[in-house]
């Protein structure tokens, strides 16, 4: 189904995580909430890549 | 979400004594209360009910800039000056170490213009040999050809360093013999250290000015009031 390594994938989860925790805290003060906006973001991201994912993966299958 | 607690009449001098809850309509410098406030009101924000000092905001988004995490520390603000330490310069190691300790180098030469160092070098003193080692690779250029001489001998063991040139855009040279050993590394770690120092601009602007609002959408703002009338009366908190 995919072009490359499923391990490539791997590049992501650090990523994801850096960026929603630095995200986070550039929008609170209370760490609390940080890490809740990060995961907030962290969903937001995943899901919108998820979704460009199925339209290049339903592109390449159907078109 | 945020709010600048800083309009005092001008009246008030350094170091007067300015009750909290009452500092618009503080009447002159003759009052003694028990609260002091710096004197430097603008440096003072109220986020997630806490009241936090920027201090010196110009020296804050430097120190920022300098060492991620640096101007939250000299604010402070520890546990946020830890979060961006480790997230970004993680982030920027692990890119550095996936491109094989290539991908961040200076070079606007014919074939290699890295723009990508822009970027790389939001994150402050990491970056910054790699503009030490394209100092010392131009003075070790044959300005006729163009070419690296062969005397050239990079600092800290090639650390930073640009590739040898000329760089051809459609032929074999130092560029495609990492591009070739790191494989997809190369392009990863280029990204993450790019990211890292966008990352890094964002955490600037939280030294300058405090955490960014959070705008609120309609839909929500109506639901708030259908709950709380009083907010419909307030001026926005977003």
């Amino acid at each position: 189904m995919l072009s490359i390594s499923s391990t490539y994938l791997l590049y992501y989860i650090p990523l994801v995580v850096a960026i929603s925790l630095v995200y986070g805290g550039t929008r609170h003060e209370d760490m609390r909430l940080v890490v809740t906006h990060a995961f907030y973001t962290a969903y937001w991201i995943t899901a919108f890549m998820g979704i460009i994912f199925a339209i290049l993966w339903m592109m390449g299958r159907f078109v | 979400m945020v709010q600048n607690t800083g309009a005092l009449p001008e009246r008030i001098q350094a170091g007067t004594p300015v009750p909290l809850d009452d500092r618009d309509s503080f009447p002159g410098p003759t009052l003694s209360l028990p609260i002091v406030m710096p004197a430097d009101r603008d440096s003072l924000i109220e986020v997630d009910e806490r009241l936090v000092d920027l201090k010196n905001r110009p020296l804050a988004a430097f120190l920022a800039w300098l060492i991620p995490g640096g101007g939250h520390f000299y604010q402070g603000r520890h546990a946020k000056g830890t979060l961006y330490l480790v997230c970004i310069l993680l982030t920027w190691m692990i890119g550095f170490s996936l491109g094989g300790y290539h991908v961040v180098y200076a070079s606007w030469q014919p074939g290699d213009k890295r723009w990508h160092y822009f970027l790389q070098a939001g994150v402050g003193a990491a970056a910054l040999p790699a503009l030490i080692q394209t100092n010392r690779m131009n003075r070790f250029m044959d300005p006729r050809t163009g070419w690296t001489r062969d005397d050239y001998d990079p600092l800290w063991g090639g650390f930073m360093s640009p590739p040898h040139r000329p760089v051809f855009e459609d032929n074999t040279d130092q560029v495609s013999a990492w591009f070739a050993r790191y494989g997809a590394g190369y392009e990863m770690g280029t990204w993450y250290t790019m990211i890292a120092g966008l990352l890094n601009i964002l955490v600037i602007y939280d030294a300058y000015s405090g955490p960014l609002g959070i705008p609120i959408s309609g839909r929500k703002r109506r639901q708030d009031e259908a709950t709380q009338p009083n907010l419909a009366e307030s001026p926005s908190t977003a």
